[in-house]
């Protein structure tokens, strides 16, 4: 499975990336819209929104299941991915480049909680078990 | 878990495979989408060999079903001529959804679903031993069935099983023929024309491979539940059970009445009055209707008017669909809200089926 190493993940599936303004860039992982399958419907925090980590704040929503996506940082959403609205495929398509939301970090100490490639890797063989 | 005698078929294909009541199954083979559409356009596969075909041989088979089930085998003159039907329980209650097949006076093949075939076998037997003891009951594990549905579906059978063409093009809809070592059914579950073919299970792989290879999509249970929401056709478990009654699952058309004859669960079903009528909603808002979902009235979402039994997205339609179970106060054309999370989104009272031979009817 392709699990960059230049992004951080959650253990629910949630990948993170810092950029270069200092912003967070948030989706969800190529292991788990394998694991949904073909996506239909998407809910996103509205920006302007404040969020807590591991806060529910957003849905994604397959011909199969309903999951939900959870906050992997605080702070105040900035910005979301307009495309998805019409065409959430491009999660399946692309899981990387599919973001879901930004964020502005209030306490960017808290990117220290998330896993890096390999602590990833090693959650989903603990799953696939 | 239980498998098919296509399950390394499958496998070497990638799909995706679940426990789907205690079989191992495909899910799908990449895209449930792609399949969805493959079917509505041109043709796609199902191996559906968990379903359980169960032969009624011997003197007095019509007799047997007159009482067992509740539409009237009376209705099946010709012999090939097919039947949906409920078994009920003696409170009106739904044992399981099957098909029957006249195949002549002495010998019927009933269809039934893989997650309750045991307990029909053991209902059945139970019956057969009390009413018509000289019976032959036959589960016929040693066969496979494949459903192959679609507009170009009959076309690549023809193509594939040299000379099904002459034998079954005059077949019409609910309509079977034996052919060779196959069985073949104008029959379905998507709503698209197609055949649903049953041979033996050591034949299977070559039929699956040889429709394969002439371009038929292989298809999973994904594909097929979105396929069967569309068509608007129950699914046992989800629309109706053993505590509900088929006059409140959007059954009644297969329930025979009329007739003098007497079934099981008919005197309890003379006796309820339906309260319940099961109807499609049509999403209006985004998102997607899942099965137990609350439905309550449009001006008051404290009044509750039922529940979905099935629901989904409609890749047809691109839009979220369901059949619900609700109140008979409701009516074709009524705006009802569904709690889906927190929100209470807005949806339409609808006629089903949705889609039928590629078009929508929506």
């Amino acid at each position: 499975m392709n699990i960059p190493t230049h992004l951080k993940y959650t253990k629910s599936h949630e990948w993170v990336k810092l950029e270069e303004d200092g912003t967070v860039t948030t989706g969800i992982t190529i292991h788990a819209q394998g694991l949904l399958g073909d996506m239909v419907f998407v809910e996103i925090p509205q920006a302007g929104r404040h969020l807590k980590q591991g806060e529910e704040c957003a849905v994604v929503e397959s011909v199969k299941a309903a999951a939900d996506v959870y906050a992997p940082i605080s702070g105040e959403v900035i910005t979301i991915n307009p495309e998805l609205e019409s065409a959430p495929e491009r999660i399946n398509e692309d899981a990387h480049s599919a973001w879901l939301y930004k964020i502005k970090p209030s306490n960017i100490e808290e990117l220290n909680d998330l896993l890096d490639s390999s602590e990833y890797q090693k959650v989903l063989e603990s799953e696939a078990h | 878990m239980k498998t098919t005698s296509l399950n390394q078929v499958h496998r070497d294909m990638n799909a995706k495979m679940v426990d789907f009541g205690g079989w191992d199954m495909p899910l799908h083979y990449g895209s449930q989408l792609d399949e969805h559409h493959s079917i509505r356009k041109d043709a796609g596969m199902f191996d559906v060999s968990h379903m359980l075909a169960v032969d009624i041989q011997g003197e007095g088979s019509r007799d047997f079903l007159r009482q067992l089930v509740a539409n009237n085998v009376d209705k099946l003159i010709q012999p090939g001529k097919a039947l949906y039907t409920c078994m009920l329980n003696p409170e009106g209650g739904v044992i399981d959804d099957l098909i029957i097949y006249f195949l002549s006076e002495s010998w019927f093949r009933m269809v039934v679903n893989a997650g309750t075939s045991e307990k029909d076998i053991s209902w059945i037997q139970a019956q057969r031993n009390e009413l018509a003891p000289e019976l032959k009951i036959t589960s016929r594990r040693d066969l496979s069935m494949i459903a192959v549905q679609g507009p170009n579906a009959r076309a690549k059978v023809w193509q594939v099983i040299s000379g099904s063409q002459a034998a079954t093009e005059n077949l019409k809809l609910f309509q079977s023929i034996m052919f060779e070592q196959y069985f073949i059914a104008r029959t379905g579950y998507t709503g698209e024309d197609g055949f649903e073919i049953t041979l033996p299970e050591g034949d299977a792989k070559h039929l699956w491979n040889s429709l394969h290879a002439a371009g038929v999509a292989p298809a999973g249970l994904g594909a097929r539940d979105t396929l069967r929401l569309e068509a608007g056709m129950n699914l046992y478990g989800q629309d109706m059970d053993e505590t509900t009654n088929p006059l409140e699952s959007g059954l009644s058309w297969t329930v025979d009445l009329k007739s003098e004859r007497n079934f099981i669960g008919k005197k309890e079903l003379i006796k309820t009055q339906a309260k319940y009528q099961l109807f499609g909603l049509l999403l209006l808002d985004r998102g997607v209707l899942r099965s137990h979902q609350k439905v309550s009235a449009q001006q008051n979402s404290e009044r509750s008017v039922g529940e979905i039994t099935s629901g989904g997205f409609s890749p047809t339609l691109n839009s979220s669909i369901a059949l619900a179970r609700l109140s008979a106060e409701v009516s074709i054309g009524d705006e009802v809200q569904v709690l889906i999370r927190d929100k209470a989104l807005r949806a339409r009272v609808v006629k089903y089926p949705f889609v039928r031979n590629g078009k929508s009817l929506i």
